[in-house]
């Protein structure tokens, strides 16, 4: 996994609420057996129109629009557990999600992949849309150690809360087979106490 | 202070607990399918770990299989790559593999129970979020990402933060026509689909006490759709009663002893609940989902209702239906009665008993999609098929089948279907494809009448 500090860079805005993982990758994309490659297809149906013809309404393909974050409605990347959703959006080259919620597996998937979940109040977010959708050139400010989120050379800053032990994993790059596995002779132990 | 269900299984299987963060929770069963597994395989075989409890993982095919011709070699070739990779997988690590047309087959989530693999106050996991259906026995289940299915391969265990509690209660009597599938759709629409987020639910009350293991399967199968990452009902005699006697039950003494700890875990009088929900059951009716997520759903005899926002009217012209308009009357072309969440003996009987004497409407798909080999087998052992071929309804073989457009069966573009799976998502069941999430019973109504009806008028 790659190891996450902080982030100084532009922003997409995805102002649409509850996107579902079926929506960042549809399931019939799911068949490949290695992680690589899902970027191709993320947000496939709302990228393209049925035709196969670019949707230019879509805010991924609007060239004025660019950068490693994307900026979505509240409930991200509810429905299935597919980590297929996390890899897809990793691949496509996002590095963090800002919304005001998102859904407790994609999190804990996007955590685990090195994409870093940043949920904020939806004041914050609302702000956030708004000034990127204006001035696409906004840079935000994401720092990691410090918790906190910002729109660059203004005084628009949030802070947002990550599990202390996720941060330092995503910090070090760590993952948590490493932890377990370190803890073997434990799980040893409690297999044996079970009747 | 008192425990609840959930507190009580959970804190039997903390191995331990890492100051400032989460607790290693070991996990007694690790289902894996062939679409979320193979990532985690190629993980572990990459940094050399082998798999550490190969007898506790149970592998069965089911997203990706075809529903008709099961003996003949897959067409797909990447659906094809993806079974043979499971199998070469299962076999290098000895795992368990309930491979397409084993008698065993099926939909994880059906044939896991029906098996008595899923027994109360276990933990189970699985790399599939309709995992929280295993719930219904009053065990901690819930799905899980690719990463951590290589976690539990590489140490059984899994590394967690303890959710926050829900307690969902509803008392009183169902009216006549309305399901289990009904009371949780019910129950997301009047609640949200993230009202569960960060917690694990409990379903208390009467209507769950009284509900058959089928029944609870379809409502804990839809916790996430609250998102809740699982749900549980307290086992009582009728849990007992369904997993007496199935293959991987324990038997005899063992079964008993088993039986007297089971009774324990039920919820302590004085046990609290960070949130609690209480619905009365003579407030629910059937119920028919008009949206794009499971939430929007409303009563058969309600009205779609006139919300302004743009996340709120882009559903409504995904599903081309409009605000204020009831969906009685609506000409439907397709209806799937099947999926995780309801392709279980009881759902069947359900549908046959409503079928019977009757014909589906000539303009009508109608696919019937078993839950595993065994239901399927059920259904012409109990002369079901019988009733579903004379009324033009299509049996077909086990599988995910049309609940999630990744094998052949897909519904076409702009077609509406009522579907008896348990998320209408944009595309979920074929690009463009518009769903309406019901129960067995209103979706055997919509495939007889060739529209959507309130079916409590037949009924009264």
């Amino acid at each position: 996994m790659e190891k996450f500090k902080t982030l100084i860079a532009t922003a997409i805005p995805l102002d649409i609420e509850n996107v579902d993982t079926d929506q960042i990758i549809p399931a019939r994309f799911l068949k490949a057996t290695n992680r690589e490659g899902f970027g191709e297809n993320a947000f496939r149906d709302w990228r393209f129109q049925k035709d196969g013809t670019i949707n230019s309404n879509f805010v991924l393909n609007q060239s004025q629009f660019d950068g490693p974050i994307l900026v979505a409605g509240d409930n991200f990347g509810c429905g299935s557990s597919r980590e297929h959703a996390a890899w897809a959006l990793t691949d496509y080259g996002f590095k963090v999600i800002v919304s005001s919620f998102f859904a407790d597996i994609f999190k804990g998937n996007a955590l685990n992949n090195g994409l870093l979940p940043v949920q904020v109040s939806p004041e914050f977010l609302k702000e956030l849309m708004t000034t990127i959708k204006a001035s696409p050139k906004t840079e935000i400010t994401v720092n990691l150690e410090a918790q906190t989120i910002g729109i660059k050379n203004s005084n628009y800053k949030d802070t947002f809360d990550i599990d202390a032990y996720k941060k330092t994993c995503m910090i070090n790059g760590y993952d948590d087979i490493d932890y377990l596995l370190s803890k073997k002779h434990i799980i040893k132990e409690f297999e044996n106490a079970l009747v | 202070m008192g425990k609840t269900l959930f507190d009580k299984v959970w804190d039997a299987h903390v191995v331990d607990t890492i100051k400032d963060g989460p607790q290693i929770l070991y996990i007694d069963k690790h289902l894996i399918h062939e679409v979320t597994s193979p990532q985690a395989f190629n993980e572990l075989e990459e940094r050399q770990i082998p798999v550490f409890r190969p007898d506790q993982i149970v592998a069965t095919a089911d997203h990706n299989t075809p529903t008709l011709n099961q003996h003949l070699p897959i067409k797909d070739e990447l659906s094809r790559k993806q079974l043979e990779q499971l199998s070469e997988n299962c076999k290098k690590n000895n795992i368990t593999l309930y491979e397409l047309g084993h008698k065993y087959n099926g939909i994880v989530h059906v044939m896991a129970p029906e098996l008595g693999i899923t027994q109360p106050g276990m933990t189970i996991v699985c790399g599939d979020s309709h995992t929280s259906t295993h719930g219904a026995f009053g065990t901690i289940a819930f799905g899980i990402g690719t990463s951590q299915v290589a976690q539990v391969f590489a140490s059984q265990c899994l590394l967690l933060t303890k959710p926050k509690s829900l307690r969902v209660s509803v008392n009183g009597k169902l009216k006549n026509g309305v399901l289990p599938k009904d009371v949780i759709l019910y129950i997301i629409a009047k609640i949200g689909t993230n009202a569960g987020t960060g917690y694990f639910c409990e379903y208390a009350g009467d209507v769950f006490e009284n509900m058959s293991m089928e029944g609870r399967m379809t409502v804990c199968n839809m916790s996430i759709e609250m998102g809740a990452r699982g749900g549980m009902i307290a086992p009582n005699e009728t849990t007992f009663e369904y997993v007496k006697g199935r293959e991987f039950a324990p038997q005899g003494e063992a079964f008993d002893k088993k039986v007297a700890y089971w009774k324990t875990l039920p919820t302590d009088a004085d046990a609290t609940f960070d949130k609690e929900y209480h619905f009365d059951a003579s407030d629910i009716e059937p119920m028919v989902t008009y949206g794009t997520n499971p939430g929007m759903g409303i009563k058969i005899s309600g009205f779609i209702p006139e919300t302004s926002d743009a996340s709120f009217e882009k559903a409504l012209e995904y599903m081309d239906f409009k605000k204020g308009e009831t969906l009685i009357g609506k000409p439907i072309n397709f209806v799937f009665i099947g999926s995780c969440t309801n392709s279980r003996i009881e759902d069947f009987r359900i549908a046959a008993d409503y079928i019977k004497g009757k014909q589906k409407a000539d303009h009508v798909t109608a696919w019937l999609v078993p839950g595993s080999k065994q239901v399927e087998a059920q259904i012409i052992e109990e002369g079901l098929k019988t009733i579903f071929d004379a009324a033009g309804f299509e049996l077909r073989q086990p599988g995910c089948s049309a609940c999630l457009a990744m094998n052949d069966d897909k519904i076409p573009q702009g077609e509406y279907c009522v579907s008896t799976s348990n998320r209408n998502f944009e595309g979920r069941q074929g690009q463009g494809a518009r769903t309406i999430l019901a129960s067995p019973l209103m979706a055997a109504a919509t495939a007889v009448e060739g529209k959507i009806i309130d079916i409590t008028k037949q009924l009264n």
